[in-house]
């Protein structure tokens, strides 16, 4: 991710009668009343976020770390248990079979939403840069998922189910989208792939736009096909975007939750039991909070390893455009 | 939300005009035959959910498949707003519960208002400061900031309910609200984009007139951000309202319901022999209608924003 590690610095005294306004640049050495005349003004501006982010983020990813090592279920004080959760965790099959599930729902999820975001992406750029189709495609994104679930519940419904009624006039057997072991978690991440791919296209669109239009018409010229200028110029160029978007996505998609709560609600037979709705019915179903911590630390600590693993091999930070 | 940057985004006053249309190829029609699938496959569930929702249980069965609603009504917007009686709504294959429509209305505007002026407003004014103002410390509490871009939201989720149920807020507005009302990382990370790229002598200008920090960023920046601001701010309004994991573990009750938990729970009172589809569907098209009409307003700018900053 490029994240300019640094503004320039301002020139600018505070409440500045005596000090000239070409003060140096790199002065901000404490004690100097620089510093000191922003830092008060500073204090009074970051406070309300600062306190927002210490209380309902930095905290509570402590307090879930030290929960995790607790048998805690709200009405009694947490008492320490050292590593049970944790032991219990690597013993427990639906664990596993939960964090399985997980990562199937992410791979296809991730897979088709990359793939067809990027088509359209391209198709956008390439075809035409209508603002109204990029809004059409963007519309999914406002429903929320519970909605969307609740939308394609009744598309794909085995008996009334337009879905099916095309399936049915195809000569196919009707499916049972839904509640079938093996079409169940394919089914819900398409479904988040409708809502979310139109999102996941404009992010990469805006990285197309950074590709200089002269770079393809210079391509043509050479009588390159389009084909040929997808491989050679839009991949390349677009490579350290793409990284950052599938980042995003992939931490996004390990996440999947309100979906399989309106639709599937962990079944059939645990098969849509994925790792957040696992946590949550532990959690608040059991209320047995220590061992759901444990879980959510388990799943903090694939999604660092992930995001560290692929920012390495996509080597996120560079761009091939000078 | 997280965010993306492009790296090399442009300015939007960078758009690349093509005013040539070019030939058509069989490629670009084969282009645009994808490009109207997609469209197609993008805009049908909207469709549908019309269809659906003016339709009658009844008619719903005996013709799954047909294009038009089946015996048009509006019997299935009176369930779903409570309109109808116990009595009534039984008969044409809803549930008895009733559905405090409006009321979880009111809360869901209530929470995502609350939520994103809050938000924005506190971000802004954090975002300023570590975008404009020097002061001890400040590129560390900044990284702080955006490492915790990188904490998955379910990890913080348990322990903030703790906290909130020590607080005495469960089950209500304001313990909804709460955890996301004073910033997230990616809105003060946003906006400090923004304000980084604002030309110095903008600022310069207003000192030299005697305006104070706290005036210009009220008076001068904040007013130069309103294409972002609303950007983020229609973008952080649907999140809010379509935000169904933390209202469901904080609301109990009608009092504190939002509109994504009262559907799911529409949705799980609806008979399981006979789903009340026209019913559930008329609520899903209420539910979602505030955020077309919101969108609707607002599209060109907000899509403009994301095509040419790539914000998530």
């Amino acid at each position: 991710m490029t994240i300019a590690s640094s503004s320039p610095p301002s020139r600018l005294p505070p409440g500045g009668a005596e000090r000239t306004a070409t003060k140096s640049r790199t002065d901000r050495r404490p004690g100097t009343g620089e510093s000191r005349g922003d830092g008060r003004l500073a204090a009074v501006f970051i406070a309300p976020a600062l306190l927002g982010f210490v209380v309902f983020l930095l905290w509570p990813t402590l307090r879930g770390i030290y929960l995790s090592f607790t048998r805690f279920n709200l009405l009694t004080p947490a008492e320490w248990v050292g590593f049970d959760n944790y032991v219990r965790m690597v013993h427990d099959p639906i664990f596993w079979s939960s964090l399985r599930v997980t990562v199937a729902y992410v791979v296809i999820n991730i897979g088709v939403q990359t793939v067809s975001a990027l088509a359209i992406a391209v198709l956008l750029q390439r075809l035409t840069q209508s603002a109204v189709l990029r809004g059409i495609v963007l519309t999914p994104y406002l429903m929320s998922n519970v909605v969307a679930g609740i939308v394609w519940l009744w598309i794909l419904d085995t008996q009334l189910g337009v879905g099916n009624e095309i399936v049915a006039a195809l000569g196919f057997d009707r499916i049972p989208f839904l509640a079938d072991e093996t079409w169940a978690i394919p089914t819900i991440a398409l479904i988040n792939v409708w809502r979310h791919v139109g999102y996941t296209a404009l992010l990469l669109f805006a990285g197309l736009q950074a590709i200089p239009n002269d770079m393809y018409e210079a391509a043509k010229v050479d009588g390159a096909s389009e084909w040929r200028m997808f491989w050679r110029i839009t991949m390349p160029l677009l490579r350290p975007v793409l990284a950052v978007v599938l980042i995003m996505t992939v931490i996004g998609s390990f996440q999947v939750f309100d979906t399989v709560a309106v639709t599937t609600r962990g079944g059939p037979a645990d098969a849509t039991n994925v790792l957040q709705y696992y946590i949550y019915g532990a959690a608040f179903g059991r209320f047995q909070f220590g061992y759901a911590s444990a879980m959510s630390v388990a799943l903090l600590v694939v999604l660092s390893a992930i995001t560290f693993v692929q920012y390495r091999l996509t080597r996120a930070g560079q761009t091939d455009l000078g | 939300m997280s965010a993306v940057t492009v790296p090399t985004a442009p300015s939007p006053q960078a758009t690349p005009v093509r005013p040539v249309r070019p030939r058509p190829t069989p490629g670009r029609i084969v282009a645009w035959a994808v490009m109207v699938v997609i469209v197609l496959v993008t805009l049908l569930p909207f469709y549908w959910i019309l269809r659906t929702a003016l339709s009658t249980n009844s008619g719903l069965a005996a013709s799954p498949g047909d294009v038009l609603p089946v015996d048009p009504t509006t019997g299935g917007f009176e369930r779903a707003l409570g309109l109808q009686s116990t009595k009534e709504a039984i008969a044409q294959g809803g549930a008895g519960g009733g559905l405090r429509f409006w009321r979880y209305l009111l809360n869901s505007v209530v929470v995502s208002t609350l939520v994103t002026v809050c938000q924005i407003f506190f971000s802004a004014m954090a975002a300023y400061a570590f975008a404009r103002l020097r002061w001890r410390g400040r590129d560390k509490v900044f990284a702080l900031f955006l490492a915790g871009l990188m904490v998955p939201t379910i990890f913080t989720l348990l322990p903030n309910f703790v906290l909130i149920k020590e607080l005495g807020l469960v089950d209500s507005l304001l313990g909804i609200a709460l955890p996301t009302m004073f910033m997230t990382p990616f809105a003060v990370f946003f906006l400090r984009q923004f304000f980084m790229n604002v030309p110095r002598e903008v600022e310069e200008a207003a000192l030299l007139d005697g305006a104070g920090k706290v005036r210009i960023f009220f008076r001068v920046l904040l007013p130069m951000a309103s294409t972002p601001v609303l950007t983020l701010a229609v973008l952080t309004y649907i999140t809010s309202w379509n935000d169904y994991f933390w209202p469901l573990m904080v609301s109990y009750s009608d009092g504190s319901r939002v509109l994504t938990v009262a559907l799911a729970i529409f949705r799980a009172q609806t008979p399981q022999t006979g789903t009340d589809w026209s019913g559930l569907m008329a609520a899903t098209l209420i539910a979602a209608l505030p955020m077309l009409v919101l969108f609707g307003f607002f599209a060109r700018r907000i899509v403009s924003t994301i095509s040419f900053t790539g914000i998530k």
